[in-house]
C-alpha cells in the first residue's frame, strides 16, 4: 500500500464510521439507545479524528477533537442529552461528514465548522477544552513525559543514575534487563549491581526488587536520551542522578562496574512467571480480573448482541463480521459471465428439448440440478452487488434536516426497511430522484404548522422513506402525512399549461398524474428548496432508466406517498417471451397484471380507430405492439392475439396486443444504449436460447408512446 | 524470525498504517479488531510486544491489558498502549490495568519502532 492508497482506505472507513455515527443519533432521536449507542458515536469520531490525524488533516482533526469532547462529556454523564443537544450534534454529525469530504476531494474546508464550534464551545462551557487537551490538534507524535527526571539541561558529560525498581514495573511488563539493553544502545554505559539489601531466599518476595543499580553512561548520552529509554517506568523506580562523573571517571574500575550485563547472576533477576501470580498486596495486580471473571466481559458483549439496534452497529463496524473488499470490476465481470451463463443455459435447454428428450431421461435430470446450480449461482453473485439503502437512507435524512430548516417546518423523519437491499448501481442513481422526492415532501407535501393545527394534526409533519422486497422487486415510498395534493390548482395550472383542456374529465388519480408531465413544474412554483429546474418528468425518467417505474398516491388532508418499484438488478429481468408480427421480443413479466384471450364482443371501437376491451366492467384502451413499432397495420380481428393487461405509471391499465405467447424465462438485459441510442418501445435486448436477439419492450414506453391517441380514452375507463 | 508483534485497533485505517510501519522495520505484524480479536491472537501467537488502542468496541484497551495481565505466562509481555487520549487519569488507569507504556497518536514512526524495540525483550532472551 502505498500513501495515496492509505488514504483511501482512510476515507472508506470514514464512510463506515460516518454511517455508524448516524445509525446513532438516529437510535437517540428515538430514546431507545443505551449507553453503548453514545459510546458507538464517541469512537467513531474518535477514530475519524485518530486516522485524521495520521494524514495531518488538521481542519477535520481540530473539529472532530472538539465534537469529541463534547460527546465524552455526554459519556461521562456530566452532560445531559437533550432534543437541543442532540439536534446540535447531528448538524456536527453533518459538519464532519462535509469534512471528510472536503479533505478527501481536497476542497475548501467547510464554511459552517467556526459557527458549530462556537456552539460546541458554550455547551462545554469555560472549562471546556481546557479539562482534556489544548485547543488546537497539536498533540504531539510522542509525548514524552519526563517529570521527576529531573531534566533540565543538555548534558554533555557522562551522567551517573541510581536505579531502583518499584514492584508495578515488573507486573506492567517492563524489565531491568530490557532497560539496560536498551541503554547499551545510547552509547558505552555500564551497570553495577547492588545485592547488599536481597534478602536470604526463604525471605524473597519475587515481585519486589531488592537490587539496586548503579548506571554509568560516557559523556555523549544527554539526560533526554536516558530519559527516552526510561519513558515507560519513570512512575515506577526510582531513577536519581548521582552527580556528574569526571570525564575521565576513574571511580569507574575501583567500584567495579561490569559493563557485561551478563554478569548480574540469573537467579537475582526477577522471573516473569513468578510476577505474574497475584499477589496480595502488590497493587496492580491485585486489582486485575482473576481469571474467574474473564467470563465477564464476554457476557456483557452476548447480552448486547441482543440489543436489536447492535445489528446495525455490526455491520457498521469494519469489524463485524470478516469481511473483504473486492474490486468492483471483478464483480462486474463475474456478473457477465454469469449472463453468460443463463444464456447458455437457455440454449441447452433448446437443445435438450429439440431431442426430445424425455423429462426423466438422464440428461434432463442433469440439466435440471445444473440449473438450480446456475441459479444459486446467480442469485449468490447478484447478492455481492447488493447493498443495504441504508448509507442513501442517512443521507435523506440529513435533506430532510437540510429541507426542514430551509422551510421552517418542523419534520419527523422516520425509516423502514433500510437494511433492504438493492443493485449498488440502483442505489446510487436513486439518490437524485430520491433527495428531491424527499425535497418535495417537506416542501410541498407538508403543511405550514398553522395549516396543521387547523387541521388537527401534530404540528411536526412526518415523512416516512421505506424500502422493501415486494414480489421480486424493491419498492422504496416516500410518504408525508400532509395535505395530500391539492387537485384544483393542479389541474388549473395543468390547463393553464396546455397540458389539457378545461373540459377534460380527470379523475383524482389522473389530476395526480399531472405532476409526472413535462414541463408541470414551473418557474413560478420554484422556492429555494425544490424548485431547481428540475421536475418530477425528470425523476420519473431516472427512475425509468433504472428499470423501475414511480406512482402517486395521494388523500386530501392525509398525505401524499410516492412509491418507486425498482428491479432488484439491473442485469437480468423475468420475462414473457412472446411473438408479434413474426417477431419474438420479451415483456417484462413485473409489467404484466394477467393475460386475456378476447373474445370479439369484449372489443369495442371508440371512433378515430381506437378500441377498447372490457374486462371486469373495465373498458381497457388496447394498443397494437406490431402496430406500434411499424410491424404491421392494426389487426382488425383481435380474436387469434392475446392481450397483455399491464398497468402503467399513471395506475392506468392498456391492452397489449401480441400474437402468441412463448415462454416465461429469465432473460440477461444487454443494453442498447450505447450503439442505438434510446429506441421508443425499446429498453434492451437480449439473447435467446435459440440464439436469437430479441428486443425487450418497455410497455409503459409504449403506452407514452401511443398517449396522444389514448388521451381521450381515459374518461371511458371512469365512466363505466 | 524478527519480533513478534500485535498490534490492536479498530480503525481499519490505523491497523493499515500500523502494518505497513511495523512490517517495514522488520517486525512480525499480526493485527486485531477490538480487545476481544486481540485476546484470541494473544493467546494464538504469543507475542513480543503488543500495541493497542484504548477506545474499541467489545472489549476496550483496558479490558484488553487486564485480561491479558491475568493470563499466565513466562513473563510479562510488554503491552503498549497507543491512543488520542492524553488525560493523566486515562493513562494511570492504563498503568493500573498493566499497561507497559504510552505512545500518543498520531504516531511517529521512528519514535514508535523504537519504543517497542526498547520494552521488547530481545529476541535471543525467549529462546
Amino acid at each position: 500500500m502505498d500513501k495515496d492508497e492509505f488514504r483511501a482506505s482512510f476515507f472508506e472507513e470514514c464512510e463506515e464510521l460516518l454511517e455508524a455515527m448516524h445509525d446513532g443519533f438516529d437510535q437517540m432521536a428515538t430514546q431507545k439507545h443505551d449507553e453503548e449507542t453514545m459510546h458507538a458515536v464517541f469512537r467513531a469520531v474518535h477514530s475519524i479524528k485518530g486516522g485524521a490525524g495520521a494524514f495531518g488533516l488538521n481542519e477535520l482533526v481540530a473539529f472532530a477533537h472538539h465534537f469529541e469532547t463534547a460527546l465524552d462529556r455526554v459519556r461521562s454523564g456530566k452532560l445531559e442529552l437533550d432534543a437541543g443537544l442532540l439536534d446540535l450534534f447531528r448538524h456536527c454529525g453533518d459538519n464532519l461528514t462535509d469534512l471528510v469530504s472536503a479533505a478527501r476531494d481536497g476542497d475548501t474546508p467547510v464554511s459552517g465548522t467556526p459557527a458549530l464550534r462556537a456552539k460546541l464551545d458554550k455547551v462545554l462551557g469555560a472549562d471546556g477544552l481546557a479539562e482534556s487537551e489544548p485547543d488546537e490538534p497539536d498533540f504531539e507524535p510522542v509525548t514524552l513525559d519526563f517529570g521527576d527526571l529531573g531534566l533540565s539541561t543538555e548534558n554533555t558529560s557522562g551522567l551517573t543514575m541510581l536505579f531502583h525498581a518499584e514492584p508495578g514495573l515488573f507486573v506492567c511488563g517492563s524489565e531491568p534487563a530490557v532497560l539496560f539493553r536498551a541503554m547499551e544502545k545510547l552509547g558505552s554505559f555500564a551497570v553495577e549491581a547492588d545485592l547488599s539489601k536481597v534478602p536470604s531466599f526463604d525471605d524473597l518476595d519475587p515481585a519486589s526488587c531488592a537490587i539496586t543499580w548503579t548506571l554509568t553512561t560516557s559523556d555523549d548520552v544527554s539526560r533526554d536520551d536516558v530519559a527516552m529509554v526510561f519513558e515507560f517506568v519513570e512512575d515506577q523506580c526510582t531513577l536519581d542522578f548521582v552527580s556528574i562523573s569526571n570525564t575521565d571517571g576513574p571511580e569507574l574500575s575501583d567500584i567495579g562496574i561490569s559493563d557485561d550485563l551478563a554478569d548480574i547472576p540469573e537467579e537475582f533477576l526477577p522471573s516473569a512467571a513468578d510476577l505474574s501470580e497475584p499477589h496480595a498486596g502488590s497493587g496492580p495486580v491485585a486489582a486485575m480480573p482473576g481469571l474467574d471473571d474473564q467470563n465477564e466481559p464476554t457476557a456483557s458483549v452476548q447480552e448486547s448482541d441482543q440489543v436489536p439496534n447492535k445489528e446495525s452497529e455490526a455491520k457498521g463496524n469494519a469489524g463485524g463480521g470478516g469481511t473483504i473488499r473486492v474490486d468492483l470490476e471483478k464483480i462486474d465481470k463475474l456478473i457477465n459471465l454469469v449472463g453468460e451463463l443463463v444464456i447458455k443455459e437457455a440454449m441447452l435447454a433448446q437443445s435438450i428439448s429439440d431431442l426430445g428428450a424425455s423429462s426423466e431421461s438422464d440428461i434432463s435430470v442433469g440439466f435440471e440440478s445444473l440449473k438450480s446450480l446456475a441459479g444459486e449461482i446467480q442469485e449468490g453473485v447478484m447478492s455481492i452487488r447488493a447493498q443495504p439503502v441504508k448509507p442513501m437512507f442517512q443521507r435523506m435524512a440529513r435533506i430532510v434536516r437540510e429541507a426542514s430548516a430551509a422551510t421552517g417546518k418542523k419534520v419527523r423523519f422516520v425509516t423502514h426497511g433500510e437494511y433492504t437491499e438493492v443493485d449498488k448501481t440502483v442505489v446510487e442513481r436513486l439518490v437524485d430522484p430520491l433527495t428531491h422526492m424527499i425535497r418535495n415532501a417537506v416542501d410541498h407535501g407538508l403543511e405550514k404548522g398553522a395549516a396543521r393545527a387547523a387541521a388537527g394534526k401534530l404540528p411536526e409533519g412526518t415523512v416516512t422513506l421505506s424500502a422493501a422486497h415486494r414480489s421480486g422487486r424493491v419498492v422504496i415510498d416516500v410518504s408525508d402525512d400532509g395535505g395530500g395534493i391539492n387537485r384544483e390548482r393542479v389541474r388549473a395550472k395543468a390547463v393553464e399549461r396546455g397540458l389539457i383542456s378545461a373540459s377534460d374529465t380527470l379523475s383524482p388519480p389522473e389530476i395526480d398524474s399531472l405532476l409526472f408531465l413535462p414541463g408541470f413544474s414551473s418557474a413560478e412554483e420554484v422556492s429555494e428548496l425544490s424548485g431547481r429546474g428540475v421536475g418530477l418528468d425528470v425523476v420519473r425518467s431516472e427512475i425509468h432508466k433504472l428499470g423501475g417505474r414511480v406512482s402517486i398516491h395521494s388523500d386530501p388532508g392525509e398525505g401524499t406517498t410516492f412509491s418507486i418499484s425498482l428491479p432488484l438488478t439491473l442485469a437480468v429481468l423475468e420475462g414473457m417471451v412472446i411473438n408479434v408480427a413474426g417477431q419474438t421480443m420479451v415483456v417484462p413479466i413485473s409489467a404484466i397484471q394477467e393475460t386475456l384471450q378476447p373474445r370479439s364482443t369484449a372489443i369495442h371501437d371508440i371512433g378515430s380507430g381506437g378500441r377498447v376491451v372490457r374486462n371486469r366492467d373495465l373498458l381497457i384502451p388496447v394498443i397494437d405492439v406490431g402496430a406500434f413499432f411499424g410491424f404491421r397495420a392494426e389487426p382488425v380481428d383481435l380474436n387469434p392475439h392475446v392481450l397483455l393487461l399491464i398497468e402503467s405509471d399513471d395506475n392506468h391499465r392498456y391492452a397489449l396486443v401480441v400474437d402468441e405467447i412463448q415462454d416465461q424465462r429469465q432473460v440477461v438485459i444487454k443494453s442498447l444504449e450505447t450503439n442505438y441510442h434510446q429506441v421508443d418501445g425499446i429498453a434492451a435486448a437480449t439473447i435467446l436460447g435459440d440464439g436469437r436477439i430479441a428486443l425487450i419492450i418497455d410497455p409503459d414506453n409504449i403506452v407514452r408512446g401511443s398517449g396522444a391517441k389514448l388521451t381521450g380514452d381515459l374518461n371511458l375507463q371512469m365512466a363505466v | 524470525m524478527g519480533l513478534q508483534i500485535l498490534a490492536i485497533d479498530d480503525s481499519r485505517t490505523m491497523r493499515n498504517l500500523l502494518n505497513a510501519t511495523l512490517s517495514v522495520a522488520g517486525f512480525d505484524v499480526d493485527l486485531a479488531e477490538d480487545g476481544e480479536d486481540g485476546l484470541r491472537k494473544f493467546d494464538a501467537t504469543d507475542p513480543d510486544v503488543v500495541i493497542t488502542d484504548i477506545n474499541m468496541p467489545r472489549l476496550d484497551g483496558f479490558g484488553f491489558i487486564e485480561a491479558a495481565r491475568a493470563r499466565k505466562r513466562d513473563r510479562v509481555v510488554p503491552i503498549l498502549v497507543l491512543t488520542t487520549e492524553s488525560a493523566p487519569e486515562m493513562k494511570a488507569r492504563a498503568r493500573n490495568s498493566g499497561a507497559t507504556g504510552w505512545i500518543v497518536k498520531p504516531f511517529d514512526e521512528e519514535k514508535l519502532v523504537w519504543a517497542i524495540q526498547r520494552v521488547a525483550a530481545s529476541g535471543e532472551n525467549r529462546q
